[in-house]
């Protein structure tokens, strides 16, 4: 049994229809990156999973139970955690604040705290007083992971990390995530970075208009593939 | 000379009334962007309970007063749970014109429960006690403790908002609802016990309103623009700026009486409005708004 | 479809058929006081009078997004100022009417420049505020009588322009000749400012209001100058307040700081009005209006219990049909009688649907 999965999820705003009927799965300890271009609605799928868009019940599936129609704080106590795009810090408080914020709704034993996440970035460390709003794109990216990891979540949802950030600030970023998965957390990733998704996923799914077009092994998949995926053909 | 010093103190002293008038709007406004135009009402509808316990329990006002409190924060949080949390979006419409209802509704409710006569909170020796201050000046125990009252309930809420977990969901839910439920925070459920808070501080606020002087149901859409003004000269979210907001209508309307009896209220509306036009984030903006 | 020629509509074929049961109603309501009791023409004043303010409310809070709770301060203005210049400086009482909307228009300019500064919400509060400043200012102005108020000489009533006129063609008493004039001209600013909101609504500013309310940002970038928009509707809409108010205190003969500047009758019963019938709509106010009499007539005498009741009601209409009655009769059946959307019709549809 998948730890989370999603089963005919779909999602609307308003008339618009974003997800057609989506099949995930994410086992325990797996890193699955999700891609696709720009409205492919990737992410709408991680936000319908964090509960933000309210839908059917048994659309989705956490550890065998249905969280589909949960609040948001219903499913991040369960142990779902979201980095969100852009960032989203809180802006009045400091680097220190925004940590000690994510474990507000879930607080259990684990490899995460704000000691262990210091270790992760240690820029964090030295900014730990300081507000948010001051922070670099990169130290706010490691700032938001942090949030999110302090839960000690069982998944780990990301939304975009690279975007906006320069390559060898993506490059520190992306080196985290083997130790993140290294502590027994899965990863769900979304990613418009081709490159750097197939580094560290075990899995991927395609996007495209709403629906999945590929999913598979990053090593067994040609380029031909993953481009028609991505871009229609 | 002496006149106008002590004037100046009054005037300092009515501040800190004012100032817990307006905490509790500053608080609601500040987490969820929410304006209660029954606040006022509200305080009002607080002194009564106060009133009413200490009556019929023989109790002093005091006493009276922690008892209420959790019959207030309980008011609050209902009122919030069950009614002001439907309002809640991006049209500022129901807010408001709920907020307004709810202003009627109470105003008349206590009309209708305690008649239109005035009534006072009986502070027995504490009335008239006052301390010297030497060259004939003197400052009285009740208006002291309303002023030290109004910076301890500031100290004590920006202790919670900057040291406890609670206070923290409460500024992650003002800066970004969304992202904060992510963190596990159920807004909803904050801006219930933040209501629940407000009203517990208007509690605070209802007792020295009731033994400074009389009270009856109709005076709280003057003391809901009390505390307005007083929380826009402060400039929003900053609580010590609502303090700050609170003495310069207080020294306003002392100054204006001290001239002319019939000037002190519209000499406190006058001074916000002074305020408005030449510093209209008011005088302590919060830097990231 | 992409061969069909399109047009710009507002109107749909019922609502022309409205517009002319409209002028006939109206040309029943013009001869109505011939026939019936005193009463009931005093009654229809308040209707009229009631209607207009609230027209010019939801132009405010249900178009420009300026919501108001003060505007109790033009009304009141307007009924001092008819008071000034009929009592002081001995103008005719109708000339005095349209002078006390003028010069209300004009303070509505120092008024706007502080409570603009104030958004959403604010505003509203602020507005009140700018309201009990007149209260407490016009309270110190001892000809008219200061804090406690001041009565209107019958001089002044009943030698209004025309009443000698209405006296000698329907051979009527003084009384019930003022009171069929004020009708008149209590009916014709309520006509005067459903077709001025209308039609203002119509206008390139009512579309620049419309963009405003959607998104103010989005507005201004098109070239819509939000500040003097928002502005010009708050003057408007103040001038038309202080002439109804110039107007009921004609009526009412006796005026007060605390009676011309209360909230509850001048905002608290309009806003009622407002949202009961549906705000945002130009039939709204009219369909609440009516429900408002009838309580006012049969449930007023309640007293606190009738207050209690009317805020109920809001709270209840803005959780469950925040439209009001209107936008329920609107989604059911697709009513529209005064339409001020525009909609794109291709000659292919037949007009009206």
């Amino acid at each position: 049994m998948a730890l989370l999965e999603t089963r005919k999820l779909t999602a609307f705003y308003r008339d618009f229809q974003a997800l057609f009927g989506i099949d995930t799965r994410l086992e325990a300890g797996e890193t699955v990156a999700i891609i696709g271009a720009n409205g492919a609605g990737k992410s709408t799928y991680l936000k319908a999973i964090t509960g933000l868009l309210g839908g059917e019940p048994e659309s989705v599936w956490f550890d065998g139970k249905p969280i589909g129609a949960l609040a948001p704080a219903e499913i991040m106590q369960l142990g779902i955690s979201m980095v969100p795009e852009g960032r989203r810090l809180f802006p009045s408080m400091t680097v220190e604040e925004n940590l000690l914020i994510g474990n507000y709704g879930r607080s259990v034993p684990g490899h995460w705290s704000i000691e262990a996440i210091f270790e992760l970035f240690p820029r964090l460390r030295e900014r730990r007083h300081q507000s948010s709003t001051t922070l670099s794109g990169g130290e706010q990216q490691m700032t938001a992971i942090g949030r999110a990891l302090m839960s000690n979540p069982r998944v780990l949802l990301c939304d975009e990390i690279s975007l906006g950030l320069a390559p060898i600030v993506i490059r520190d970023i992306y080196q985290a995530l083997p130790r993140i998965k290294a502590t027994g957390t899965s990863v769900m990733l979304v990613e418009q970075d081709i490159v750097q998704a197939m580094k560290v996923a075990d899995r991927i799914y395609c996007f495209q208009e709403g629906r999945i077009s590929l999913t598979g092994n990053p090593s067994a998949l040609t380029r031909e593939q993953i481009h028609v995926a991505y871009f229609g053909s | 000379m002496i006149g106008w010093i002590d004037t100046v103190i009054q005037g300092v002293l009515l501040g800190g009334l004012y100032a817990l008038f307006a905490v509790g709007l500053s608080l609601i406004f500040g987490i969820m962007r929410l304006v209660n135009l029954a606040h006022g009402d509200l305080i009002v509808l607080a002194a009564f309970v106060i009133l009413v316990i200490s009556r019929a329990l023989g109790l002093n006002i005091f006493v009276a007063l922690v008892l209420a409190a959790p019959i207030l924060f309980g008011i609050g949080y209902a009122l919030q749970h069950f009614l002001l949390n439907r309002t809640l979006g991006r049209d500022i419409l129901p807010p408001l014109l709920v907020t307004f209802g709810l202003s009627i509704i109470v105003q008349n409710g206590l009309l209708e429960a305690f008649s239109a006569d005035s009534r006072r909170l009986d502070a027995d020796a504490l009335e008239t006690a006052s301390i010297a201050l030497g060259g004939g000046l003197a400052v009285g125990v009740m208006p002291l403790m309303t002023l030290v009252s109004a910076v301890a309930v500031i100290f004590a809420l920006n202790y919670l908002f900057y040291r406890l977990p609670l206070g923290r969901a409460f500024r992650a839910t003002s800066d970004d609802p969304e992202i904060a439920q992510l963190m596990g925070v159920d807004n909803r459920r904050i801006f219930a016990l933040a209501m629940g808070l407000a009203m517990v501080v208007t509690a605070i606020a209802a007792l020295y309103l009731g033994t400074r002087a009389t009270f009856d149901p109709s005076i709280g859409p003057a003391r809901l623009l009390y505390a307005f003004e007083a929380v826009i000269i402060g400039g929003l979210g900053s609580l010590w700026g609502t303090l700050a907001g609170g003495v310069i209508i207080g020294l306003a309307q002392t100054i204006g009486a001290h001239i002319n009896p019939e000037w002190q209220i519209l000499a406190g509306h006058v001074a916000f409005l002074v305020v408005l036009v030449l510093r209209p984030r008011g005088l302590f903006p919060r830097a990231v708004d | 479809m992409l061969a069909a020629n399109f047009r710009i509509e507002t109107a749909t074929a019922a609502s022309r058929t409205i517009a002319l049961a409209g002028a006939g109603l109206v040309l029943v309501l013009v001869v109505l006081p011939l026939f019936v009791s005193r009463g009931l023409v005093q009654d229809m004043i308040f209707v009229f009078y009631m209607l207009a303010l609230a027209q010019l409310w939801n132009l405010l809070a249900g178009h420009a997004g300026l919501v108001s709770v003060g505007q109790q301060a033009f009304v009141g203005l307007g009924g001092y100022l008819l008071f000034a210049f009929t009592v002081i400086l001995g103008i005719d009482a109708l000339a005095a009417i349209v002078l006390a909307g003028l010069v209300t228009g004009i303070c509505a300019f120092p008024t706007a420049l502080v409570v603009f500064r104030l958004r959403g919400a604010y505003f509203a509060i602020g507005t009140w505020v700018v309201a009990e400043v007149f209260r407490l200012l016009i309270a110190q102005w001892k000809q008219l009588g200061g804090g406690t108020g001041t009565s209107l000489p019958v001089s002044v009533t009943n030698e209004v322009a025309g009443i000698e006129w209405i006296k000698r063609v329907f051979d009527v008493r003084t009384a019930a000749a003022r009171d069929m004039e004020i009708y008149w001209v209590a009916l014709a600013l309520a006509v005067g400012t459903v077709l001025a909101v209308y039609f203002i609504l119509r206008s390139r500013r009512g579309l620049a209001l419309a963009a405003i309310r959607d998104s103010e940002l989005a507005a201004e970038s098109v070239g819509v100058d939000s500040y003097r928009t928002k502005l010009w509707v708050f003057a408007v809409a103040a001038a038309a307040t202080g002439m109804i108010g110039a107007l009921i205190y004609l009526q009412k003969a006796r005026i007060s700081p605390d009676a011309a500047f209360t909230v509850i009758d001048w905002t608290a019963y309009v806003i009622f009005i407002v949202v009961i019938g549906g705000i945002g709509t130009i039939e709204g106010p009219i369909i609440g209006v009516i429900v408002f009499y009838l309580m006012q007539r049969y449930l007023a005498d309640f007293g606190t219990w009738y207050l209690i009741l009317l805020g109920g009601l809001a709270i209840l209409v803005m959780l469950f049909a925040p439209r009001g009655i209107c936008g329920y009769l609107s989604e059911r059946y697709g009513i529209s009688l005064f339409p001020t959307r525009r909609r794109l019709v291709s000659d292919k549809d037949s007009p009206g649907m």
